[in-house]
């Protein structure tokens, strides 16, 4: 015998004894060991060592030796690498690589070696003590919401309550920043958005999705009725029975019909968590099987891929820039912020709670003598809180306004030439344009006024204001982008626009930047700790950012999808309905990408006719929706699955429901606001770096489960499940986080575990990131933290200037020379929109513009509906008789002019659908412009569904899916010319869509009949 | 004797609710005896946010304001309560038993503040305890104080006296001091929300350019006398706040190098002049 298979033999000893142990002393082992019987035997093969393990009825009784016949064999190649492997702490690159190697195998049925490896594992967390006692009975965990981190406090296995975090003693001091003498420090605590602090009501829902259901008129075996979904209710059916039905209709679907033949669709955002987030378990399960993949349009980056990046690179951030060190550079030396279709107060950065606030809270302050300015059709909450003069463009005409400043600007002289001479390319072309040589028509402030409705007058006083002090132009809730007019029709040219901008007063120089002070603190960037697009436990190489760093960090599996298939999204219904569809990639690699085409079908591939949906967000989130409605009604789709936590949009639709449960009664961990990938340092929206172990603070409710268990279930059905999992619990993928970060130098995994979040050390001063386009303005190297763009995207030097073809800030775009784009030319033109005032007989029909931007108190659908505490506000829903109805603001002459009052009932409608909503005159908007927030969790069509009103608010029904430009796979829905009034209690409300099925469907009946009657002198 | 007091600065309200959810988050479905019976899921608003939109065009403003049980010092509904049902503690905080203020409605009826809500399910009055039962923990503030993002609701324990010292130097109002009940909730810049403004915005032409005027002398007159003057800033506005509302007719003269000018303005609310040509 050699020392190693001696050493070998100990350990499998060990684990003999440990087994029964943990039994002993944790009644959740005990339970765990009844679950299965069966006998397992851990060999190394070239000896033939080995030991088994017979459970039965939760009794462990083990020998050395090999056994005759076991159910599950774990085989190592030789007993110095079972040794190894099974010596903790374990090293995870030797565990994958003797995987890859099959110097590791795994034999027997998936069920039990996956459940005996996962059982096993568990003796490495069982003992782990979770939470801090309180003195009032509770016990405080953590968790984070997309709205912010939590403490939870939990008692008798209920959340008794939420609360926002206190940072404690031992937890670092803030940073200060000093401006014009005055000290600015942030709270040492954290923030909550408003969907942040309604967890509770959420988890407690009484929508909740608690045991898996089939549509009742769903037989696999039989008749389908596809017709039916949306419409017919539901059976509950056991797990068992749930989880034999996906896998085989996966089975049958592929054998059926061949590769991709299962769609897997995703919301945008999801419960928060590494190892749970949909880019994490979802990508690792959807590879494994094989999908097509629903190709993301860039959400609510839009105008800013598309267009602004050809200006100034940043591919890798979706087209919007760098923001490190502007939270003190704004506050030093800015003399104004220009807030444009900007309000951070609403969308909170998407995960960055109330952190900004604090600090914009300092902007009001009259030592920093820093005015404040807001162009947005919507008097936002933005401009509530921080008052200064407000702009009210029509809906996306604000492009014309912003040209109309640079005419100012270049007739008055009042903007850096030398900047503009050194720094870009191609201003003579953009300014010929403006000043109007090129078409003859100058774009003065009265001319934008036309467009526009601001007062010229009031254009150009901004103009002279701006060209004479330091100004942060801050577009979008980010400051730099994101949300807001890039979302409309007109977003492409308003991004372009938004840089040419900044270009011409010297965007780098003190006080002259982009930012509202949402990006840029100057929190440590150093410290890794990774964000949510890096993939988790996906093994995604392809579709995250793993590879970037946590692959190295981590090492795990990896996952590639063996379909080429994609679906763009936002032609997701033409793709089921028409067979065929046609987009274009976001990819940010380079600028270039994004003129690659996506084509459904892909050659070769069998056409989807099986969707794996996640969640319900499309119905309110996509556009012109009722096309999606008519999709799940299509008998193209053989089968919809739908894994949802709440009974709510679309999941009505689904053939089978699979109940997922909350990130509150699952394992996981993150950092707040850790986006990773696209948005890289995410982390510099908060105050504070904060990391938290999400402990699970209860029991799933009623049959619900978290989506890796439901992964790792489907999984073993097709024998992927040691693939899917690596034989680990969700707790294992947690440690191999929590390993794989940097929290290992500052704090062990038994206190991380305990305390449930970390605080990470204040960043001193002097070695805080410098300032975004400092560098490029003072012609150095690039000397931000961030690793993008890609080497190779570097026309000269390495490191020096943009990712533009000239490295330059550029008027006229190199890249859209090339790509030779009519609707895209390479100066940006005021083109405008095709949903506007300028859409003739579509406008005189349904003249009120309607702004659908995200939602303040709830993210998207997350914390809409459920019955939860949000539909007490009374500016996120009324109730009106019964029922909370969503809001539509209106200028109060536009309503009166429709006899509408305060809280009335209306039908806000255009030939796309039909809403119900409760009015709201508000003087927030200017004539002809109505806003209602999209994205609400709920789709309650009075009637048939696509043919009657809908009172779930779902205002995306309305808006069009026609993409900004042919070239682009972009939403252009945040804009859409609607009528409202006074409803008459009408249900009925024909959607086009519909009407068009049911012409065709009336011709093809009549050519039928026709068909017949020449062939009837035959008969 | 150190008593609790409620400061909101109406100026530094988001109305982004927090504190309303966190309410909801600590009192829906949960008991605590001696302080409170769970709150019902809706229907009852323990903190409310009241709004006011003043002005017109895009001369706007718009204000929150955050409204709770004052916890009065002379409070109606410890008078109207029987069994002493209703309490004031030493630290100032009102608390309604909900074992002896069962059936007791007329304490709902008794709050001039309309703060007091009726529990239809349990039958019980109820309103926001001050989070007595966190504060008798250790909690250094209430849920609203511990939540709001940007200090408007703040707690604090102090003198009396002190209390009114700091009422005089911040100027903090109460609501509606002249019922005597002695509320324990305090505001700062309460005109925000309660009182009228004038505004408008000055601009000429010349040359078939029509330009702001900035620096335009505005005075404001009521009844012949002078009431305020303003300047114009460089977008030609100009604006006088902190009007009584119903005030009446005022008269604004505008001076420029231009010329002068007079409009007339009738303040029931505020005004929005929008743009006044010279």
């Amino acid at each position: 015998m050699s020392i190693a298979s001696g050493k070998f033999k100990v350990i499998l000893f060990g684990l003999s004894k440990a087994l029964p142990l943990a039994a002993k002393f944790y009644p959740a082992y005990a339970e765990r060991l009844t679950e299965r019987n069966l006998t397992a035997q851990i060999m190394a093969r070239d000896e033939e060592v080995g030991r088994w393990f017979k459970i039965k009825n939760g009794r462990v009784t083990s020998r050395a030796g090999l056994h005759p016949n076991p159910d599950v064999t774990i085989a190592f190649k030789n007993a110095t690498l079972g040794a190894d492997l099974l010596t903790p702490p374990f090293n995870w690159l030797n565990q994958i690589n003797a995987q890859k190697d099959f110097k590791m195998t795994v034999d027997g049925p998936e069920d039990l070696s996956n459940w005996f490896a996962q059982t096993v594992m568990l003796l490495m967390s069982v003992r782990l003590d979770m939470g801090v006692p309180q003195k009032d009975g509770t016990i405080r965990y953590c968790n984070m919401a997309n709205g912010g981190p939590l403490f939870v406090y939990v008692k008798d296995g209920k959340i008794i309550r939420t609360t926002l975090i206190d940072f404690d003693e031992t937890d670092p001091q803030p940073w200060s920043i000093m401006a014009k003498g005055v000290k600015l420090t942030p709270p040492r605590k954290t923030t909550l958005a408003p969907h942040g602090q309604n967890s509770k009501a959420i988890v407690y829902s009484p929508d909740r999705a608690l045991y898996p259901m089939k549509r009742v008129d769903f037989d696999p075996n039989g008749e389908r009725n596809p017709q039916n979904r949306g419409k017919s209710g539901y059976v509950r059916i056991t797990w068992e029975e749930a989880l034999e039905l996906v896998s085989s209709e996966i089975k049958r679907a592929k054998r059926l019909h061949g590769p991709g033949v299962m769609a897997v669709s995703h919301g945008s955002h999801h419960t928060w968590g590494n190892i749970g987030y949909y880019l994490s378990a979802l990508y690792r399960f959807r590879n494994a099987v094989g999908h097509t993949s629903v190709h993301h349009n860039p959400d609510s980056w839009e105008g800013w891929y598309w267009g602004a990046a050809h200006h100034w690179g940043y591919s890798l951030r979706v087209g919007q820039s760098e923001t490190y060190g502007t939270v003190e550079d704004c506050l030093q030396n800015c003399d104004m912020v220009v807030f444009w279709s900007a309000d951070p107060e609403t969308t909170s950065g998407s995960y960055g709670a109330q952190e900004g606030t604090v600090r914009r809270q300092w902007l009001k302050d009259p030592r920093l003598a820093c005015k404040v300015v807001h162009v947005d059709p919507f008097y936002n909450s933005s401009a509530q809180f921080l008052p200064g003069k407000w702009f009210a463009p029509k809906p996306t005409t604000s492009v014309a306004m912003a040209m109309a400043i640079a005419y100012v600007w270049i007739q008055e002289g009042l903007y850096d030439k030398a900047y503009v001479e050194s720094h870009t390319e191609g201003f003579d072309k953009w300014k010929a344009y403006l000043v109007g040589d090129e078409d003859g028509v100058p774009k003065t402030p009265e001319w934008q006024e036309l467009e526009t409705g601001v007062p010229a007058r009031d254009v150009r006083a901004l103009a002279r204001e701006w060209g004479r002090k330091r100004v942060y132009l801050a577009p979008g809730g980010w400051g730099n982008g994101h949300g807001g007019a890039c979302r409309n029709q007109t977003g492409i040219q308003w991004a372009r626009v938004m840089v040419c901008l900044v270009a011409m007063q010297g965007l780098g120089k003190p006080g002259v930047n982009m930012g509202n002070l949402q990006w840029g603190t100057p929190v440590d960037f150093n410290f890794y700790f990774p964000g949510y697009a890096e993939g988790g436990m996906s093994g995604d190489i392809e579709g995250t950012s793993l590879p970037v760093e946590l692959y190295q960090r981590m090492p795990q599996l990896p996952t590639m999808n063996t379909s080429n298939q994609k679906i763009p999204r936002i032609f997701m219904p033409e793709a089921i309905l028409e067979g065929k569809a046609e987009g274009y990639l976001w990819n940010g690699k380079s600028i270039e990408h994004q003129f690659a085409k996506v084509n459904y079908p892909a050659a070769g591939h069998a056409p989807v006719r099986m969707l794996y949906k996640y969640g319900g967000s499309m119905l309110s989130t996509m556009n012109n929706t009722n096309r999606h409605v008519q999709m799940y009604q299509s008998e193209n789709l053989e089968f919809v699955v739908n894994q949802s936590i709440w009974m709510e949009g679309e999941a009505k639709f689904a053939d089978l429901i699979l109940p997922a449960c909350t990130n509150f009664e699952r394992v996981d961990i993150s950092e707040w606001a850790a986006l990773g990938g696209y948005g890289h340092h995410g982390q510099q929206q908060l105050n504070h770096r904060v990391v938290i172990f999400q402990a699970p603070a209860i029991k799933p409710l009623g049959e619900s489960k978290s989506d890796y268990w439901i992964f790792t279930e489907i999984c073993k059905r097709l024998g992927l499940a040691n693939y899917f999992n690596e034989g680990m619990n969700e707790i294992d993928w947690v440690k191999r986080q929590f390993e794989a970060s940097d929290l290992p130098e500052y704090i062990t995994w038994e206190q991380f575990v305990k305390k449930g979040y970390f605080v990470v050390p204040t960043e001193k001063e002097k070695l805080r990131a410098p300032v975004s386009f400092r560098w490029f303005w003072e012609n150095r190297k690039k000397d931000v933290p961030e690793p993008l763009p890609l080497p190779s995207d570097y026309a000269g030097e390495y490191l020096k200037g943009l990712q533009t073809q000239s490295g330059k800030l550029e008027f006229e775009c190199n890249s859209l020379i090339r790509a030779n784009d009519p609707e895209r030319p390479p100066i940006v033109k005021y083109e405008p929109s095709w949903e506007g005032p300028h859409s003739g007989v579509m406008y005189e029909k349904f003249p009120l513009m309607m702004l659908t931007p995200h939602s303040k108190y709830s993210f998207h659908t997350q914390g809409d509906g459920k019955d939860s505490f949000l539909l007490n506000i009374e500016d996120h829903r009324v109730k009106v008789g019964d029922w909370y109805y969503w809001l539509i603001r209106m200028n109060p002459q536009d309503a009166a002019d429709r006899g509408i009052k305060k809280h009335d009932l209306v039908k806000v409608y255009n030939d796309r659908g039909a809403v119900l909503c409760a009015a709201l005159p508000t003087e927030r908007l200017p004539r002809g412009v109505v806003h209602g927030y999209e994205s609400c969790a709920i789709y309650d069509p009075l009637g048939e569904p696509g043919k009657s009103i809908d009172r779930g608010g779902c205002l995306n029904l309305l808006t069009p899916h026609k993409t900004q430009t042919k070239s682009t796979h972009s939403l252009a829905g945040a804009n859409a010319l609607v009528e409202v009034e006074v409803w008459d209690g009408k249900v009925e409300h024909m959607s086009e869509t519909f009407a068009k099925m049911e012409k065709a469907a009336e011709a093809a009946a009549a050519a039928k009949v026709e068909d017949a009657m020449v062939m009837e002198p035959a008969k | 004797m150190q008593k609790w007091n409620m400061i909101i600065d109406v100026a530094e309200c988001t109305n982004c609710n927090l504190c309303t959810l966190a309410i909801m988050d600590e009192y829906v479905d949960n008991d605590f005896p001696g302080y409170s019976a769970p709150m019902p899921k809706h229907g009852h608003r323990w903190i409310d946010i009241l709004q006011n939109e003043r002005g017109q065009g895009t001369q706007l403003d718009i204000a929150y304001v955050p409204t709770m049980c004052n916890h009065c010092d002379d409070a109606p509904c410890v008078k109207a309560s029987w069994n002493e049902a209703v309490t004031k503690r030493p630290d100032g905080i009102v608390i309604i038993d909900p074992v002896k203020a069962k059936g007791q409605k007329q304490i709902v009826d008794a709050c001039p503040y309309g703060h007091v809500w009726w529990n239809e399910e349990l039958l019980v009055p109820q309103a926001w305890t001050f989070d007595a039962h966190l504060l008798d923990h250790g909690w250094p503030q209430p849920r609203g104080g511990q939540v709001c993002p940007t200090g408007a609701m703040r707690a604090v324990k102090v003198e009396d006296s002190e209390m009114q010292a700091m009422a005089k130097a911040q100027e903090l109002e109460q609501l509606k001091p002249e019922l005597g009940t002695k509320p324990r909730v305090w505001y700062r810049n309460l005109w925000r929300y309660s009182t009228a403004f004038i505004a408008g915005s000055v601009s000429k032409e010349v040359d078939g350019i029509v330009d702001c005027v900035e620096g335009a002398q505005i005075r404001l007159f009521q009844g012949g006398s002078l009431m305020a003057t303003a300047t114009t800033d460089n977008y030609g506005d100009f604006k006088f706040d902190r009007l009584p509302p119903d005030s009446g007719a005022y008269v604004v003269s505008i001076t420029t190098e231009g010329g002068m000018k007079r409009v007339e303005a009738n303040v029931t609310q505020s005004v929005s002049l929008g743009e006044i040509r010279i």
